[in-house]
């Protein structure tokens, strides 16, 4: 059913950024074609120039940037047309979705007037038969309930509702072309799982061309015809997906494809002491405390237990909202908790935060924004070395220094920036600092909540690495909180699956992935699709 | 909705509590009173001015006297205008003042709001610029500079318009008092509009809104600018905060028989009644302000609900 | 442990803070650059200016009442012969011949009566003249020589209706502006961290019971609070910044409360508290340095609200006292001298309108700086 000719042909295609310190290019000459009713996947990681690229061809970039090159619907170049006559393409005959399903609806008005709006536009209809178009289309994302949703305004659905009311949107004037930039990223494994089915679904049933921009190559194996992947403003690899996977040609896809964690974390022997348990954990918050107001109580946590050996490592999995970070920071005794928490044999929970801080630098918390978890306003040292101040306050200013960079040099970063400040690091390195600052301790356990899943495919895969090496080397107990399923096989002795504060499931790694019992875990690892087997089975 | 608002104006009682006697108060224990003349008074005439007034009774006493009389909207006679009370006083100068701050409001909101909006279209412009420039001289320069200046070149040397005076409220007496209390919030409105909605074009949705190929009106206008309006109503409360301080010097400047005027009169001349009405009026006015420009926000923006 | 770096760590290089970009991004920013050099000489002008003018502020002089601005001396050349002879005519002396000498006139003088040498006092008492002298008296005493040098002054703003020196008057107005506007605003500096502070690091119901208190101190009419006090008070310097600077703390606490709250949420906090790192550390390292930002820029807009305010309630009359002055009362003297002697207004007019608009640029400049994300 692919007609041979391209519907959109974008050729040589090149973005500049004029910034103050001079211009960025961030497109250089690109060539991608879509033909009618394929799928083509653009993969590449952050900064990749993907989304520009898209952005450019539909005239959405921001007001400092530059276009070169042409990009062709049906035939006629519609870069850099005037916006009346860019309008009567954009919106009817070549759509789009967006990356972030919270933001890209005017939160001040009903869904139903956003749907209707481009069909008044584009399509002449009168806002009467426009809203009964809607209604129809509503239906045909499985908006349960359309009658009603209709009339609401963002803020009272979901993401993944909203994210269904964008692609309702962009099907309202029958496409030629739609455009996905990364329109899962921002969604629950399980709500992403529906929406890929959903557009897999529309595109068999109409037809339309879609360009899908994302970073997740699971994604591009289960849905794209072809596959461009991008570095640095560039295609550096383009082919048909199967052949892709299986024999890809640059160095660049080769690395993307290997970043895919794999392997499993040898058996720990039970000979190994017990460091660290939970014993019917419970977390309550109190919402919507006003001075006056009645509160509402929402239990975060709930009965919880788990037991850890020295040097294992606890999985727990969950979508956002289960719980699972508040679990690692009530284990650390920072938040106040019910339930027994015992540490290499004494008790921690219900100590007060005098009693802790000896404890502490026995227990460590890595975090998942590395942007967030450094003071802006120290340096790097001062940040590694902070924990010293407080748990070997004998040390001179000249040890300490000397601690910083073997912590540095630990986690194959250069002592010598040791006076820099964290927003001259990337990403990955800020959480190398991070890291540091925690090894500097020597602790016995360190609880890792989503310490990868801020970062690129191929630094998640420096970052597990490097997790993995420092806990062979000093025995290290991780409680690694993640919601990526594939890290996790690839860095947990046993797993515990959560949803709403509640243990759906735990036990060993094989047996929760191998043999998941309840419904929901099983749900969660269809929608990550996750082993190399499966994928080449797909492929 | 309207148990939200009821609950606010009940919440609004102890603040007006608080408000009357801490001013009450804070009069009495001044040193002075009204009927300390230049030449003093004879001590029979005194003693009798003393007793109508309550003068002679306890502090407490006159206190009680006073909170009753207020509940019941009574704010008592003038000390120094002696032949009016005070709500005589306020029937004849309130409207003015009312009508002066609204005007001034709406200018405000009306040429502020565009000239944000346009600054917010070629920003970084040179359009952009000379806006955002004559803005920092508006909010700049005090008002009590622009209205003599204004009141020299307009009233006197050209003389297009008069120099004072309200005129019964004529056109033309109101066109210098209203500009001058107007052209500060003019300023402050300017940038909030111009900082707003240009966040507003960068957000998601508007990008959305373009990516659907909208009509520049909707874009902007529908889309951008009414969430582009939200920090400005919220500002509405702040500026008539400022307005009603701003007419204290524009009325005195142009002798505008407004309150504003009459309660620097009235504190100059130790009116205790007129002061304390003053205050109290204006309390007022800012707590019912604020709960209409919370319950305008509620009415813009879907996400506020009062219930 | 000895403190030995192995061979392959490098000595460190320097990082660049966020605050040497902060410094390097104002330095950038021509407004506020340019801002900063009006301040700094509208300051010295302030502080030095009345010790180098050769007139006092308070210095009263009679013939000179409301004498327009003028870089050329005072008297003006046409000035000196009637000035005299109204002098010589209140002394009772009839001037037969004038003459004009440089610096120095010379006349000839007679009298119906004898002429008294102390009649030169007259002479002396105007500001125009100096060092008269008198001589060459005739056998009756009834003619003699009288000399006298013209007193040249320079008014280069004019005079204002006493006839005082309105250069010297606006520096030291100046003086005592921003005298005030830095005192208040230190005041309310003061008093809206350590509240907003509190509040913002206990938290719960502490905080909504002192935030609560903040909320109806807001719907107070604080204007006309101050011009209670000010007037029921006397109009007294310490008051007045104490009034104003109590007045303006509302919003310093609620920034420094959301800014608190803000980053007792950030995860580098969270951090070093599982680090076990106490309050004391957390608030010295870490919340500290990261609300300077804001109150330093707060603070920088504060100092041009205060001044306003300050000139605004001297404006009303309710502002120092004289003889001594503030730019508010120079701009209401001027206001109501509007017609005929506009300088008085517009000299102070432009000291105060550059001081706010120089604050202004440089608080604008630092927001810029320290918080790039709003270009």
């Amino acid at each position: 059913m692919t007609d041979k000719t391209p519907i959109l042909d974008i050729k040589n295609l090149t973005v500049d950024f004029e910034t103050p310190t001079g211009p960025v290019h961030a497109v250089r000459g690109v060539d991608i074609n879509v033909k009618r009713g394929e799928t083509v996947a653009i993969v590449g990681e952050s900064g990749s120039g993907k989304s520009q690229t898209m952005m450019a061809a539909m005239g959405l970039l921001a007001s400092n940037g530059n276009t070169g090159g042409t990009v062709e619907y049906r035939g006629d170049n519609i870069l850099g047309l005037p916006v009346r006559k860019l309008n009567k393409v954009r919106g009817a005959k070549i759509t789009m979705i967006f990356q972030e399903p919270m933001t890209s609806l005017d939160p001040l008005y009903t869904i139903g007037r956003q749907l209707c709006e481009p069909m008044v536009m584009h399509g002449g209809l009168s806002w009467r038969a426009a809203e009964a178009k809607a209604l129809d289309l509503l239906k045909l994302v499985n908006i349960p309930d359309p009658d009603r949703k209709i009339k609401a305004f963002p803020h009272e659905m979901s993401g993944g509702q909203r994210q269904r009311v964008m692609i309702a949107m962009a099907l309202a004037n029958d496409p030629d072309v739609l455009i996905a930039d990364e329109p899962t990223t921002a969604l629950d494994v399980t709500t992403q799982a529906q929406i890929l089915e959903l557009l897999a679904d529309l595109q068999k049933r109409l037809g339309m061309a879609v360009v899908f921009i994302t970073h997740d190559l699971g994604i591009v194996r289960r849905i794209a015809d072809r596959v461009y992947v991008m570095k640095t403003g560039q295609v550096v690899e383009a082919g048909e997906t199967g052949k892709l996977f299986s024999s890809p040609e640059h160095p660049y896809t080769r690395m993307l494809l290997d970043a895919e964690p794999t392997g499993s974390k040898a058996p720990v022997p039970t000979t190994q002491p017990l460091v660290l348990q939970a014993q019917k954990m419970e977390v309550e918050f109190a919402l919507d405390s006003g001075l006056f107001k009645p509160q509402h109580i929402l239990r975060a946590v709930d009965d919880v237990s788990f037991a850890l050996r020295k040097g294992q490592t606890l999985g727990v999995v969950g979508e956002s909202g289960s719980g699972k970070s508040t679990l690692g920071r009530a284990v650390l005794n920072l938040l106040p908790a019910k339930g027994r928490v015992v540490f290499n044999g004494s008790q921690i929970s219900g100590k007060t935060r005098a009693q802790m801080q000896p404890l502490r630098r026995h227990l460590q918390l890595v975090f998942q924004d590395p942007f967030g978890s450094l003071s802006p306003r120290m340096t790097v040292g001062q940040i590694i070395s902070e924990g010293l101040l407080v748990h070997e306050p004998g040390l001179s200013a000249k040890d300490r220094d000397l601690r910083a960079c073997r912590a540095l040099m630990e986690v194959s970063l250069d002592p010598a920036m040791r006076n820099r400040y964290p927003h001259e690091f990337s990403g990955g390195q800020r959480q190398r600092i991070a890291i540091a600052r925690t090894m500097v301790l020597k602790p016995d356990v360190v609880v890792l909540d989503e310490p990868t899943s801020a970062l690129d495919r191929t630094i998640q895969k420096q970052i597990v690495d490097l997790l993995k090496n420092l806990q062979r080397r000093y025995d290290l107990t991780y409680v690694f909180i993640s919601h990526d399923l594939a890290v996790v096989r690839a860095m947990a002795d046993t797993v515990m699956v959560m949803q709403r504060g509640k243990v759906v499931e735990a036990g060993s790694t094989e047996q929760i992935f191998d043999d998941p019992k309840s419904a929901y875990t099983r749900e969660l690892i269809g929608a990550a699709m996750l082993t190399q087997q499966q994928a080449r089975e797909i492929a | 909705m309207l148990r939200y608002v009821i609950g606010r104006l009940l919440t609004a009682i102890p603040t007006l509590f608080l408000i009357i006697t801490i001013s009450f108060f804070l009069i009495r224990i001044a040193p002075g009173g009204p009927f300390d003349l230049e030449r003093p008074l004879e001590a029979k005439v005194m003693e009798n001015l003393n007793k109508i007034y309550h003068l002679d009774e306890p502090l407490w006493m006159q206190y009680v006297l006073y909170l009753k009389n207020v509940a019941v909207l009574d704010f008592g006679p003038s000390f120094y205008l002696r032949d009016f009370s005070i709500n005589e006083l306020f029937a004849q100068s309130l409207p003015i003042s009312i009508q002066l701050g609204t005007s001034a409001l709406a200018l405000a909101l009306v040429v502020g709001g565009f000239m944000g909006v346009m600054a917010a279209l070629r920003q970084n412009g040179p359009g952009d610029y000379s806006i955002m420039a004559a803005a920092t001289l508006g909010v700049t320069i005090p008002n009590f500079v622009v209205a003599p200046v204004l009141t020299l070149i307009l009233g006197v040397w050209l003389g297009w318009l008069p120099v004072g005076g309200w005129g019964g409220g004529a056109f033309v007496n109101k066109i210098l008092p209203v500009v001058t209390l107007a052209l500060p919030q003019i300023a402050v409105v300017a940038r909030l509009t111009r900082g707003s909605m240009i966040e507003a074009l960068r957000s998601n949705h508007v990008r959305t809104a373009r990516a659907y190929g909208l009509s520049a009106y909707l874009v902007i206008v529908v889309h951008a600018l009414r969430g582009a309006i939200l920090p400005v109503v919220s500002y509405l409360g702040p500026a008539a905060a400022a307005l009603l301080t701003g007419s204290v010097v524009v009325e005195s400047i142009f002798g505008i028989p407004g309150i504003g005027r009459y309660f620097v009169q009235g504190a100059l001349n130790r009116d205790y009644t007129l002061v304390m009405g003053t205050v109290v009026v204006v309390a007022c006015f800012v707590i019912v302000f604020n709960l209409v420009v919370d319950l305008l926000y509620a009415l813009l923006d879907p996400r506020v609900r009062y219930d | 442990m000895t403190a030995t770096y192995p061979n392959d760590i490098e000595a460190p290089t320097k990082g660049r803070s966020l605050w040497d970009d902060a410094r390097d991004r104002l330095l950038a920013n021509r407004a506020a650059v340019a801002s900063m050099i009006v301040l700094a000489v509208i300051t010295l002008l302030s502080i030095v200016g009345p010790f180098v003018s050769p007139h006092d502020y308070d210095a009263v002089y009679r013939d000179y009442v409301k004498v327009p601005a003028s870089l050329e001396a005072y008297p003006k050349p046409d000035q000196v012969q009637p000035a005299f002879e109204g002098l010589a005519k209140r002394a009772r002396l009839t001037i037969d011949s004038f003459q004009r000498d440089g610096d120095q006139v010379v006349a000839e003088v007679t009298s119906r009566r004898e002429i008294d040498p102390r009649t030169i006092r007259y002479i002396d008492r105007s500001d125009l003249f100096t060092n008269a002298s008198i001589g060459d008296f005739s056998e009756n005493n009834r003619f003699a020589v009288l000399r006298a040098d013209i007193n040249y002054m320079h008014f280069y703003f004019g005079t204002d209706s006493n006839g005082r020196d309105l250069m010297t008057r606006t520096f030291m107005a100046g003086r005592v502006s921003l005298t005030i506007g830095l005192l208040a605003t230190i005041v309310a500096i003061t008093i809206g961290v350590l509240y907003g502070a509190t509040s913002g690091y206990l938290g719960g119901r502490i905080d909504q019971l002192m935030m609560r208190v903040v909320d109806v101190l807001y719907s107070l009419p604080f204007i006309f609070f101050v011009i209670m006090l000010v007037v029921f008070f006397g109009r007294n310097f310490v008051l007045m910044f104490i009034a104003v600077g109590a007045v303006e703390w509302l919003d310093m606490a609620r920034i420094v409360r959301g800014q608190t709250l803000t980053i007792k949420r950030q995860e580098y906090v969270q951090a070093a508290e599982a680090m076990g790192v106490p309050d004391r550390g957390i608030i010295r390292r870490h919340i500290v340095p990261n609300t300077l930002g804001p109150v330093v820029v707060y603070m920088t807009l504060l100092v041009p609200k205060v001044i306003l305010l300050e000139s605004f309630l001297s404006f009303l009359g309710l502002g120092v006292q004289e003889p001594m002055t503030s730019w508010g009362v120079l701009i209401s003297e001027g206001a109501r001298n509007l017609q005929g002697a506009a300088w008085m207004l517009i000299f102070p007019s432009i000291f105060l309108t550059s001081t706010l608009f120089a604050l202004n640029f440089i608080g604008d400049g630092l927001r810029d700086a320290l918080d790039p994300k709003d270009r």
